[in-house]
């Protein structure tokens, strides 16, 4: 068994007893073998001394459980590091930043509290994955649609909170956007209600999410402010329909117009789908469109297609662009309509994405897993070619970047008005490549940031660095959330280096 | 999975939990592993295994005659490729053994 940095045998076996007194010996795991599970799998240090694993987990299926875990953490000064159903693969999995913590593994607080139709929301524990929250509304009939990200055994709420995205209509597919109130265990085991929740005996948690005073929800994401234990959720009443037509061209300079007509029919949410694009170094060969827009519309059919027909009109105005009108489903989908459209988008889990990075026709021989490069870009086609040269430059025309099989960019519009170009990077067992992949990934984060681009999200390893390119005014962004995190974390307990927020003891000089 | 929704019955459910008693084997395969493995295109793990054995083993999980209930296990903990290792707090030792006994029914020792 492993120590906990800074940690004491004495104090750590003081913790562990405690912690099996509190949630039962069997959720306190210890044992190599048991440990070894929350390692991350796609972690670009697998095996290396610098992988990030744990110590220790401890999994509390209750409040109660938590407040008590988290307590007898501080008074012994142990890091833990809180997932929520650990599947955030890609992005860390379930093993912590800060090698050593313990994890406080929140899978087993797994109920779905309330889903309320007439209001169309959801109350969730950070165990409820979106399998779990998608077969409770199937089995109580209840007509609202629920967003998932591609793979559905995510957390809900682990995924909102860690700027996760999915494929309905806005402002649904904006997860952390799209939720309202939370329940959070601070790090000295007191337990924060946000909005109306602060109103004991409150009847509208998840009614209304502003409150009253200083909204605080927004320092839970992408944070190690505290241990998110409830969270609600504003669902879609399920629409009639989802049409999605197609815009194509084959001029390369005509992405800068096909945006410009895009983004004021998004901004106006005549288009409510999440559009995508397709072109770029991906276009396939001669004949096909070097550029193609899928524009969807949710809503009532008669105002979809009215919409549709706006859509047409203001995109064929130029001339150079094709309009395909795409097929109407109907909802719900009937059998023949569930075998020929992307689940995701009629807010099904399933987890074929998982086709696309797997072993598949076109990638015979898989490292394994994979990682995401996702910086944010102005959504414009100036942009999107000005990325396309330095994805060029620096992946398709380098032999490093042809020989580690980046895919890419894959161009995402999860967030309305955003543009993140994803990258992705295989991740397997061979070290030498890691290191290629490492290397390429921290080269691909300065040029970036060089040209104005930074990422929103990204695995444990380079969080340090991405968070060190927002550097406006001598990094006060960083000073802030480093004087927050010292009132509200003084001992540094919870995942520590989250996002490049360590706390006072451990933090560079 | 692939039922849609129904209209209206109850406005506002509370409370449910995963699994008050035991689950069988068969449930835990439809909850963790059937929508990788099950039969049919969208399902990844189907369509690796297919590719992997070239139709010299089946590539359908619950088809296969080779899996003993030790293999099944070692590869829930261990993770394969995309498939990263399943916690305990995800499929605990109980149902491990009821999954791997269920995966592999049909395994005969050659």
């Amino acid at each position: 068994m492993s120590l906990p940095p800074n940690v004491s045998q004495t104090a750590f076996d003081a913790a562990l007893k405690a912690w099996r007194q509190s949630v039962g010996g069997e959720w306190v795991f210890t044992e190599a073998a048991d440990v070894a599970l929350y390692r991350d799998a796609y972690s670009p240090f697998y095996g290396e001394p610098e992988e990030r694993v744990a110590s220790a987990a401890v999994a509390p299926a209750t409040l109660e459980e938590v407040q008590a875990v988290v307590r007898t953490a501080n008074q012994h000064r142990i890091p833990l590091y809180p997932i929520s159903t650990g599947r955030n693969l890609a992005y860390g999995g379930s093993a912590p930043v800060h090698s050593g913590s313990v994890v406080l593994d929140l899978k087993r607080m797994n109920r779905v509290i309330e889903v309320n139709e007439r209001n169309a929301y959801a109350l969730v524990e950070p165990g409820v994955s979106y399998f779990d929250l998608y077969d409770h509304i199937q089995k109580a009939k209840l007509d609202v649609w629920i967003d998932p990200p591609d793979p559905g055994w995510g957390s809900v709420i682990g995924n909102a909170l860690d700027g996760g995205g999915g494929w309905t209509a806005a402002p649904f597919r904006d997860h952390f956007g799209s939720h309202c109130g939370m329940e959070v265990v601070l790090a000295n085991g007191e337990v924060v209600r946000t909005g109306m929740g602060a109103l004991p005996n409150s009847k509208s948690w998840q009614h209304s999410r502003w409150g009253f005073g200083p909204w605080v929800d927004g320092l839970f994401r992408q944070s190690n402010f505290g241990v998110v234990t409830k969270m609600g959720f504003h669902l879609m009443p399920r629409p009639d329909a989802l049409m999605t037509s197609t815009v194509t061209s084959m001029r390369d300079e005509d992405i800068v117009p096909m945006l410009d007509v895009l983004n004021r029919l998004e901004a106006q949410h005549l288009v409510n789908g999440s559009t995508q694009i397709f072109g770029g170094p991906n276009r396939p060969g001669a004949g096909s469109p070097t550029w193609t827009i899928q524009v969807p519309i949710y809503g009532p059919e008669p105002v979809v297609r009215a919409a549709m027909d706006y859509v047409k009109a203001k995109f064929t105005a130029i001339p150079s662009l094709k309009f395909t009108e795409g097929e109407l489903f109907r909802t719900p989908l009937s059998p023949d309509a569930l075998t020929r459209v992307r689940l995701v988008n009629f807010g099904i889990p399933n987890l074929s994405t998982f086709a696309m990075l797997g072993r598949n026709p076109g990638n015979p021989d898989p490292a394994g897993g994979h990682i995401g490069f996702s910086p944010i870009v102005p959504r414009t086609g100036e942009s999107i070619l000005e990325f396309r040269r330095y994805y060029d430059e620096h992946v398709t025309k380098s032999s490093v970047g042809r020989e580690l099989g980046v895919v890419g960019p894959v161009y995402m519009t999860c967030w309305e008005r955003t543009l993140v170009c994803l990258i992705m990077f295989p991740i397997g067992r061979d070290k030498a490549r890691n290191t290629k992949v490492r290397a390429l990934f921290e080269k691909l984060v300065r040029v970036a940031a060089d040209r104005g681009w930074a990422e929103y999200r990204a695995p444990a390893a380079f969080q340090d660095l991405i968070a060190s390119t927002y550097s406006y005014n001598d990094s006060s962004l960083t000073r802030l959330r480093e004087t927050l995190k010292d009132a509200v974390d003084p001992n540094g307990i919870l995942s520590a280096g989250r996002y490049g927020v360590w706390p006072k003891h451990l933090r560079k000089a | 999975m692939k039922r849609l929704l129904l209209v209206f019955i109850g406005l506002v459910t509370l409370v449910s939990t995963a699994g008050a008693a035991e689950p069988s084997g068969q449930q835990v395969y439809e909850r963790w592993c059937a929508t990788c493995h099950a039969p049919g295109p969208g399902h990844p793990g189907t369509q690796s295994l297919e590719m992997k054995y070239g139709g010299k083993s089946p590539a359908v999980l619950l088809d296969r005659t080779d899996l003993s209930p030790q293999a099944v296990a070692v590869f829930v903990r261990q993770g394969v490729l995309l498939m990263a290792p399943f916690r305990k707090t995800e499929i605990s030792d109980t149902e491990l053994a009821a999954l791997s006994a269920y995966v592999g029914k049909n395994f005969s020792a050659r």
